[in-house]
């Protein structure tokens, strides 16, 4: 049988309300989870459509983890989909900030709260380096892949570049060399 | 100018003019939020702390404390929904028009760039997240070799054990409140 609308929606708000709450450490932090609950579970991208996202939305305004929620939204349920996939990304921080905003003070100096943190940014970085091997496997490819990912890495890491630089540069170097190798192949088809 | 439009506007600029990701707006929050008055210097410094420690985009976070602070619930409602529209907008733009083009030779080769370039982008958050877990006072300072203990143990758990990553997120949390208190 074939899946309600609103069956659809509910199951996309529940996705994304679950990204935005376990999400530690800035947009590229929810990749791991993005990628489990967007392609292994409910198989609504492949996973090498969702790379493609995360290289769109980059180049738009606004934050990554919101930016790709309104696109795999919109790409799932069309514009309600893009409504419920923001509300549903935005509720978990808007609802904890919200209560919290009267008591941050004294939880910023909550030993416990500082305890778990320091363990759930230790084991976030294993998570983003296991999607990078993954990612890595399927994206990056011969020399001319992992020049560009090596580079994209420096320049952000090391020389604190704003990424929509990167981005921009990646896109035109991507655009250049296609175009060679199509020339290169006419040449050698004539 | 009535204060919840103000909000609204105020955070409307700083989504539309934040590109790569939530820090990168951190110059932008401190100079608006100390021109119009709304927060401290200080109570940005700390506010990113607390957002560190609380889920989900930086962006969403202070936009909602900002708006609660300077006009209660509607104000956080004002100030998250500026933040978000111009991605809403400019998102469902793209995303109606990426599919038409997606085939495009063009297209195709920009994303041939883009791919690998966005898996550095990726591994730029490890080493940026790691770094601040790996070196407390920063590089120089001391070295918590327990932290990197930690993601190197859940590293090879999570792949071997094949845990889910909420999960894997959580107990970090739990075993991190055992090895730190």
């Amino acid at each position: 049988m074939k899946k309600t609308k609103l069956a659809l929606l509910l199951e996309l708000f529940i996705c994304t309300f679950k990204i935005g709450a376990f999400t530690f450490g800035g947009g590229f932090a929810m990749i791991p989870i993005m990628e489990d609950e967007f392609v292994n579970k409910k198989k609504w991208l492949t996973a090498e459509e969702i790379i493609d996202v995360f290289a769109v939305v980059q180049s738009a305004p606004g934050v990554i983890a919101v930016n790709s929620c309104i696109y795999i939204g919109y790409k799932v349920a069309g514009f309600w989909g893009a409504i419920v996939a923001t509300i549903g990304i935005v509720s978990p921080s808007f609802t904890i900030i919200a209560l919290l905003s009267t008591v941050y003070m004294q939880f910023k100096e909550n030993a416990i709260a500082m305890a778990a943190l320091t363990g759930v940014r230790a084991g976030v970085v294993a998570l983003i380096l296991l999607a990078v091997v993954k990612l890595a496997k399927r994206s990056v490819k011969g020399y001319f892949g992992w020049t560009i990912a090596t580079l994209s890495f420096l320049s952000v890491a090391v020389l604190k570049l704003n990424p929509i630089y990167i981005i921009l540069t990646a896109a035109l170097v991507g655009i250049v060399f296609e175009n060679k190798a199509s020339a290169k192949k006419k040449e050698g088809d004539q | 100018m009535p204060l919840l439009l103000d909000l609204f506007l105020t955070y409307f600029k700083i989504g539309i003019t934040t590109f790569g990701g939530g820090y990168a707006m951190i110059p932008l929050v401190q100079t608006y939020m100390m021109e119009k008055g709304w927060l401290t210097q200080l109570e940005v410094a700390d506010f990113i702390a607390i957002s560190e420690m609380t889920p989900g985009p930086f962006a969403i976070n202070i936009a909602t404390f900002c708006g609660i602070k300077t006009a209660g619930l509607p104000g956080a409602f004002a100030s998250t929904l500026g933040v978000i529209m111009p991605s809403f907008i400019v998102i469902l733009m793209i995303a109606i028009f990426f599919s038409k083009v997606y085939e495009k030779k063009t297209v195709q080769g920009a994303l041939s760039g883009l791919r690998p370039a966005v898996v550095g982008l990726i591994a730029t958050a490890a080493f940026t997240i790691g770094m601040g877990s790996y070196f407390p006072n920063g590089i120089g300072g001391i070295i918590d070799f327990k932290a990197i203990l930690f993601t190197a143990i859940a590293f090879l758990a999570i792949k071997k054990l094949k845990i889910n990553p909420i999960i894997a997120v959580l107990l970090s949390g739990v075993i991190g409140i055992f090895v730190y208190m």
